[in-house]
Order: C-alpha cells, then sequence, then structure tokens
C-alpha cells in the first residue's frame, strides 16, 4: 500500500471513529435530556465532578450501566482516542516505508501522548 | 437555568461557532470558550474543556478531506508535533495553577490576534525550492499540486517553527483551543512551507496536540460531559455545514464581520479578566 492510500485509509478510519463517538454522545444526551430537562443547572463555579467521570475505569462502568453521563464520556474518550490512532497509524507507514527517523519521531509522539493519557487512569 | 434550556442554547452557539470557525479557518474553539463565559457565565475551566473536546472533533472530522487534496505533510507533521505535544502537557499543567482572571486574559490577547490574523494576514508569495541543511537532514520537504502539476518545496528555520510550535503546544494546553493561527505562523512565516501545506497541516496537528492536554484535563474534571455533549454535537455539526457552503459563502464579508465579533469578544475578555469577573 503507498503513502497516499495509506493516509485515506486513514482519513476514513477517523472520520468513522468521529461517527460512532458523536453517536455515543447523542445516545448519553437523549438519557441525560429525559432524565434531567427540567432540572435547574449552573456551571458557574467549578467543582469537581465525581471521580468515576474523571477515570477510564470509572467511566467505562458507568457506561456499562447505562448511566446518562457515563455514555457521554465514554463518546469522549473514543474521541480523544482518535489522534492517538492516527499516530499508532503513522508509526506502522513509516515502518512500512523502512523510514527509521520517523518512526523514532512518531514513537516520541506517541510516548508524549500515552503519558498524558495515563494521568487519566 | 434548566438543564433543556441550558443544552440547546450550548448546543445553538457551538453550532454557529463550528461554522463560522470552518469557513475562517479560525476553529470552533476560540469563540466558544468567550461565548460560554461571556453569555452563559459558565466558568472557564468547563468552556477550555468542552472547546478541547470539540477541536478533536473538527481535527479527525476533517482529516479525510484534507487528506484527499493532497497537501499536508506528515512528516512535518509529525516532527512538529514532538514540540507541540510537550507544549500542551506544559500548558494543560500550568491551567492548574493560573488563576481564571489571569487565564480569561491571556485568552482575549490570543483571541486580537487571531482575528488580526484573519482580517490582515498575508503569506509569502514564493516559498523556496531548496531545504536549508537541517530541513535537508529531516527531510521535511515534500510536493503539493498546483494546478495540475505537482510542485516542490524546501523547508527553512527549523529551530525557530519548533519553538515556536512548543508555544503554540502551551497555549493549546492552557486555553484548550488548537491555537491554529500560532501553528500557521510558525510554518508559513517561520519555515517558509507553502500556505495551503501548512494549513492542512496544521488541521492534521490540531487534534494530537489536543489529545495531550486531554487526559490531564479529563482527570482534573474539566471536561464535564453536561457541558461538553452540547459543545462536541454542534461544533461538528456547524463545521459539516461550513464545509459544504465553502465554495458559495461570500469568505471575504464573513472573515471581516467574524474578526470584528471575534475582536468584541476579546475586548470583553480581557475586561472581564481584569475586573476580576471571569
Amino acid at each position: 500500500m503507498d503513502d497516499r492510500r495509506l493516509e485515506i485509509t486513514m482519513g476514513n478510519l477517523l472520520r468513522i471513529g468521529v461517527l460512532v463517538a458523536a453517536g455515543l454522545v447523542t445516545i448519553g444526551a437523549l438519557i441525560y435530556l429525559a432524565q434531567h430537562f427540567n432540572d435547574h443547572t449552573s456551571f458557574r463555579s467549578f467543582t469537581e465532578e465525581s471521580a468515576d467521570l474523571r477515570t477510564v475505569g470509572g467511566i467505562v462502568k458507568l457506561a456499562a450501566r447505562m448511566d446518562s453521563r457515563g455514555l457521554i464520556q465514554l463518546g469522549l474518550l473514543l474521541l480523544i482516542a482518535t489522534p492517538v490512532a492516527r499516530v499508532v497509524f503513522a508509526v506502522v507507514g513509516f515502518a512500512l516505508e523502512r523510514d527509521k527517523l520517523y518512526v523514532l519521531v512518531s514513537c516520541i509522539v506517541l510516548a508524549v501522548l500515552i503519558v498524558s493519557l495515563l494521568h487519566a487512569t | 437555568m434548566t438543564v433543556l434550556i441550558f443544552t440547546v442554547a450550548v448546543w445553538a452557539i457551538s453550532l454557529i461557532a463550528g461554522f463560522l470557525g470552518s469557513l475562517t479557518g479560525l476553529g470552533g474553539g476560540v469563540v466558544v470558550v468567550p461565548a460560554l463565559t461571556l453569555m452563559l457565565g459558565v466558568d472557564i475551566k468547563y468552556a477550555i474543556g468542552a472547546s478541547l473536546v470539540s477541536v478533536i472533533a473538527t481535527s479527525s472530522g476533517a482529516a479525510a478531506a484534507y487528506v484527499r487534496e493532497g497537501f499536508s505533510n506528515v512528516r512535518i507533521g509529525m516532527f512538529l508535533e514532538v514540540a507541540t505535544t510537550i507544549g500542551a502537557i506544559a500548558g494543560a499543567w500550568l491551567a492548574a495553577f493560573t488563576s481564571t482572571h489571569v487565564i480569561a486574559i491571556i485568552f482575549g490577547l490570543v483571541l486580537i490576534q487571531s482575528a488580526w490574523q484573519s482580517l490582515f494576514g498575508a503569506h509569502h508569495a514564493g516559498p523556496p525550492t531548496q531545504s536549508d541543511a537541517l530541513g535537508a537532514r529531516l527531510r521535511l520537504g515534500g510536493d503539493y499540486p498546483d494546478k495540475g502539476k505537482l510542485c516542490h518545496y524546501g523547508v527553512r528555520n527549523v529551530p525557530a517553527g519548533f519553538s515556536l510550535m512548543f508555544g503554540a503546544g502551551v497555549l493549546s494546553g492552557l486555553l484548550g483551543i488548537g491555537s491554529g493561527a500560532v501553528k500557521v505562523i510558525a510554518m508559513d512565516r517561520a519555515m517558509r512551507i507553502p500556505f495551503k501545506v501548512s494549513t492542512t497541516t496544521s488541521n492534521f496537528m490540531i487534534g494530537v496536540t489536543a489529545a495531550a492536554s486531554a487526559g490531564v484535563y479529563l482527570s482534573r474534571g474539566y471536561i464535564d460531559p453536561r457541558v461538553a455533549m452540547p459543545v462536541m454535537l454542534g461544533v461538528l455539526a456547524g463545521a459539516f455545514l461550513g464545509s459544504r457552503v465553502l465554495v458559495h459563502a461570500p469568505v471575504r464579508t464573513l472573515r471581516l464581520v467574524f474578526g470584528i465579533v471575534v475582536f468584541a469578544m476579546a475586548v470583553e475578555m480581557i475586561l472581564n479578566g481584569l475586573a476580576g469577573k471571569v
């Protein structure tokens, strides 16, 4: 597979990822609105949300129970994963081209992303 | 305010922001944050968390379209992402220790710069055809389609571009925006990369940069599903609409209107920050 076809496949995969994420967020949104549409809300001051919504494990657990906020957050996690997938794909692409320098460069970027995401586990 | 009204209002604001952001190339994030904080009184931490998510959505969603055009340069993007991702983590870390007033003021200054660039930004006419020594060693040069044939371009001033990219990353992590305007300056002005290549490669980099601060934001609770949900869905729908009408839209007029609106919001953000209201 040449460079361009690899990139086009990647672009399409990313778009599917975004659509699935948007779908999950929409399902969560409908459940959330159905349950809470008439509640009063304010986001004027910042308060820490529950720990479960701030970690990957907690989000998966809530989403599995069809909790509306858990489902939305799971969709957002999937969305955050799309650029990470893009970098993984680049590592593979450069490896297929035997381009050692850029395999290294992409691996550094991937390592930085993983360090950041480890914050949320 | 009831949940239903809040959600619909945020969605509508985000739809307009995404629409105008995609037409003008400024991105939706720079408008969503001031609109939420100034119009709906949302705490800036929730606003930047939601904005960051929408930045990733538009970047990944538009990737396929950009690749098909054949302009983006994966080597340049990946190499500069080393700087933007490390900068983004530093920026996200800084956000926790920076008062919201200061964040609002910095945000206002960045908005003014973006508006200025959108209104008056001129770019280099002729990119160099030869890379300098470092650009050549990193094999950053490439080809782009112009009037049916491939043109070769070289890349220069890599250290300057790399440093600017670190700054773009810090701003992205601190403010929850794509900071596409700074990225384009680094590539177009400093590294002399052709404008079309700069803007499309910038789109590719924005998502990866934002993902680097997303983990930090998530663990701190900046990404609240109740705020991020209407922002993500609104910006995504707006950006999609924007890409559909781009061909027929009076882009020049829109740029002018958008630039003025962004400038007005910037001034209000700075004043509110100084008065300690945001």
